[in-house]
């Protein structure tokens, strides 16, 4: 257990530059994919790997790589997500700023397996000083020859372009990311057509993360099956975790996937148990969008199996106690964390976020931040709870794009869980009234 | 109600000039260039960046309408832009925008108290700009460094781990920096 495949060299000084990532084995494995294997082989090679798209929707990467395998001649993209706006996450900033090569040799690997030539990277617009890092990667990949024309002399050609985001949490959503990187708004597009077939300037499209992108390279350094033999069952390969919260040591880290929500949580090696020995109320596993867990149901499944950190072992039990790895931004509440107060944040946010495109979503996210609202001030009744659970059923699987639904999980399964705190809040108007809202002593009373 | 629609900030031509240098404008054509023939409206948010950063802080009218000019599409293609993006400003902002991460993360790590104190402290609330022209204060959504919270970013500049005194001192230094500062630096050139 432990393996790491991304983040094993970036303790050596000066790795984000380029002559110590080449003089660290750095692009061999380009040399390898594009002297000695064809496009088809190395998507087979992804194939046999198990890759899921580590984005948070976990879809097989090497599938949705073939799809594109039968497509007209002419212009195919490749676009790498590097929008991530998940509260949680903030995993693929954090690769960017230490290894940029890493992607950029997954990148054109992963172009030349597609056949692109132009392939961009939607960053998002915060990012300035990651822009800036990875632009001066590109530059010098540029000056090496590993971009620009005739790469190593195998007449294979691509540019790679830096893209800048404004500021939206909607464009991480890949059509809506592809609308934003034509120069509009980032309103998503009804599916299908798939962007394999219609993607970006109507061409067949592949859109892929930042860590997804990366992680073909070490699947082509130790070939897909080898790749496979890391992890747990079909949650093959490392996952990077962001983790943040009520910890000791938030920061991103490079799981084998299958480690124990346990471990995780409480070995020094990661968040290092629970910051001031407060106790654990709720981790959200995956980003802001998937469900919350109390303690016991995210260290243990229902029927009482040890927790794992992989996509099958958190999403045990489906919704009614389970919840998703999604893009691993784990978020850990300790026993002082107002479930209320957090599940209305949640929903400003995607009310906030919506594009606006679908009533149940722009109507929904709203409706749900008001009664929210009402009831983290004290003026909640006694339907308020039953009408979130409504409203919530009413916008998932209604709309456009998942954010509808990811806007509806997070109220679900907090009043699912936690029904008692909303009912506490509703029935006790006066002592919520009276707290500051946002001190920590206000759990303390709440709760007990 | 008509004169409401006559008074929005989109119907005011200021006249100011909005005009990029000879030498932004061959970067302006770069950055066009990396899109296919007549696909050049992909260029729209990178540009939007540099006519906000290069021509006077935010998104005006006159500079919106040159960007269109630029990119030879409608003025409402820009509008339609600029209103969605959060990080294009419509109204004149300070010299330093403070944008303080309000979601979730921070929150429960003592980012609604930062807020706060930011507030007191500069004496504006949430979208207000001091009356010297020298912070803007708002509130975003994750700013994407959730583990290193509470967290806030001026300009383009990340600070993390956030503490009342730590505010202090970054505020008091920009305070006093303020007066040297040349007005908003141009080294987007780096950044694309
Ligand atoms: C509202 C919303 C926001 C999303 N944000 C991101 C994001 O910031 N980064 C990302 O890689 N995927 C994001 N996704 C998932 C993408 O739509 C897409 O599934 C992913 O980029 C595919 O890459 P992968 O297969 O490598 O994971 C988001 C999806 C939705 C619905
Ligand atoms: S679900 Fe929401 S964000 Fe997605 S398209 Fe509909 S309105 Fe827009
Ligand atoms: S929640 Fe503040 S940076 Fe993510």
């Amino acid at each position: 257990m432990g393996r790491k495949v991304l983040t094993d060299k970036i303790h050596i000084p000066g790795i984000e530059t380029i002559e110590v990532y080449k003089n660290n084995g750095g692009y061999e494995t380009l040399k390898k994919a594009l002297k000695q294997m064809t496009p088809s082989e190395i998507t087979e090679e992804v194939k046999k790997s198990g890759l899921r798209g580590r984005g948070g929707a976990g879809f097989p990467t090497g599938m949705k790589w073939s799809f594109l395998e039968n497509t007209s001649v002419g212009p195919r993209y490749l676009v790498c997500n590097a929008d991530e706006s998940e509260p949680g996450t903030f995993k693929d900033r954090f690769l960017i700023e230490k290894i940029p090569h890493l992607l950029i040799e997954g990148l054109i690997i992963s172009s030349f397996a597609l056949g692109a030539e132009s392939t961009f990277v939607y960053v998002r617009g915060e990012f300035k000083t990651q822009i800036g890092i990875l632009s001066k990667a590109i530059r010098e990949a540029y000056a090496s020859g590993f971009l620009g024309k005739n790469i190593l002399g195998t007449g294979f050609s691509l540019d790679i372009y830096v893209h800048s985001g404004a500021g939206a949490y909607i464009c991480g959503e890949e059509t809506a990311l592809l609308e934003s990187l034509e120069g509009k708004r980032g309103n998503p597009r009804l599916k299908p057509p798939f962007p394999a077939v219609k993607g970006l300037y109507d061409r067949p499209t592949v859109v892929n993360n930042v860590e997804t992108l990366a992680a073909v390279v070490p699947i082509i350094a130790l070939g897909g099956e080898e790749y496979a033999k890391i992890g747990v069952g079909k949650s093959t390969g490392t996952k990077l975790i962001s983790a943040c919260g009520n910890i000791n040591n938030p920061g991103v880290y490079e799981i084998e996937l299958g480690l124990s929500v346990d471990t995780f949580l409480n070995s020094n090696e990661y968040c290092g148990g629970l910051k001031n020995g407060k106790n654990l109320k709720a981790i959200v596993p995956g980003g802001s969008s998937v469900p919350i867990l109390p303690g016991n149901l995210i260290l243990k499944t229902a029927n009482g199996d040890d927790r794992l950190m992989s996509y099958e072992s958190l999403s045990d039990g489906g919704f009614v106690s389970g919840s998703m790895l999604g893009s691993g931004g784990f978020i850990v509440y300790d026993e002082d964390a107002c479930i209320v107060r957090n599940t209305w944040n949640f929903s400003r946010f995607y009310h906030h976020e919506s594009c606006g495109q679908c009533s149940p979503c722009r109507e929904g996210t709203g409706w749900m931040e008001k009664v929210l609202h009402r009831i983290e001030y004290g003026h909640g009744t006694s339907k308020d709870v039953d009408l979130l659970v409504s409203i919530a059923k009413r916008i998932e699987g209604n709309t456009i794009c998942p954010l509808g639904d990811a806007a509806a999980w997070p109220v679900a399964s907090a009043i699912r869980h936690f029904r008692h705190e909303f009912e506490f809040h509703i029935e006790n108007p006066e002592i919520v009234k009276n707290i500051k809202h946002h001190s920590p002593e206000k759990y303390k009373v709440a709760v007990s | 109600m008509s004169s409401n629609i006559i008074d929005h900030k989109l119907f005011k031509i200021e006249g100011r000039a909005a005009q990029f240098s000879a030498e932004t404008l061959e970067k302006v054509k770069s950055i066009i260039a990396r899109y296919p023939q007549g696909r050049q409206k992909s260029a729209l948010l990178p540009v939007l960046h540099i006519a906000q950063e290069e021509l006077g802080g935010y998104l005006s009218v006159d500079v919106m309408n040159y960007v269109a000019s630029i990119l030879s599409i409608q003025p409402i293609e820009v509008y339609e832009v600029a209103t969605f993006y959060t990080q294009y400003y419509l109204d004149k902002v300070g010299k330093y925008v403070i944008e303080v991460c309000r979601t979730g993360p921070c929150a429960i790590c003592g980012g609604e108290d930062i807020t706060d104190y930011l507030s007191a402290k500069l004496n504006i609330k949430d979208g207000e700009t001091t009356p010297d022209g020298v912070f803007t204060l708002r509130t975003v959504e994750c700013l994407g460094a959730c583990g290193y919270a509470p967290v806030m970013q001026i300009n383009t500049e990340f600070y993390e781990f956030l503490t009342k005194e730590k505010i202090d001192t970054i505020i008091d230094d920009l305070r006093l920096k303020a007066n040297t500062d040349k007005p908003k630096e141009s080294k987007w050139v780096e950044k694309f």
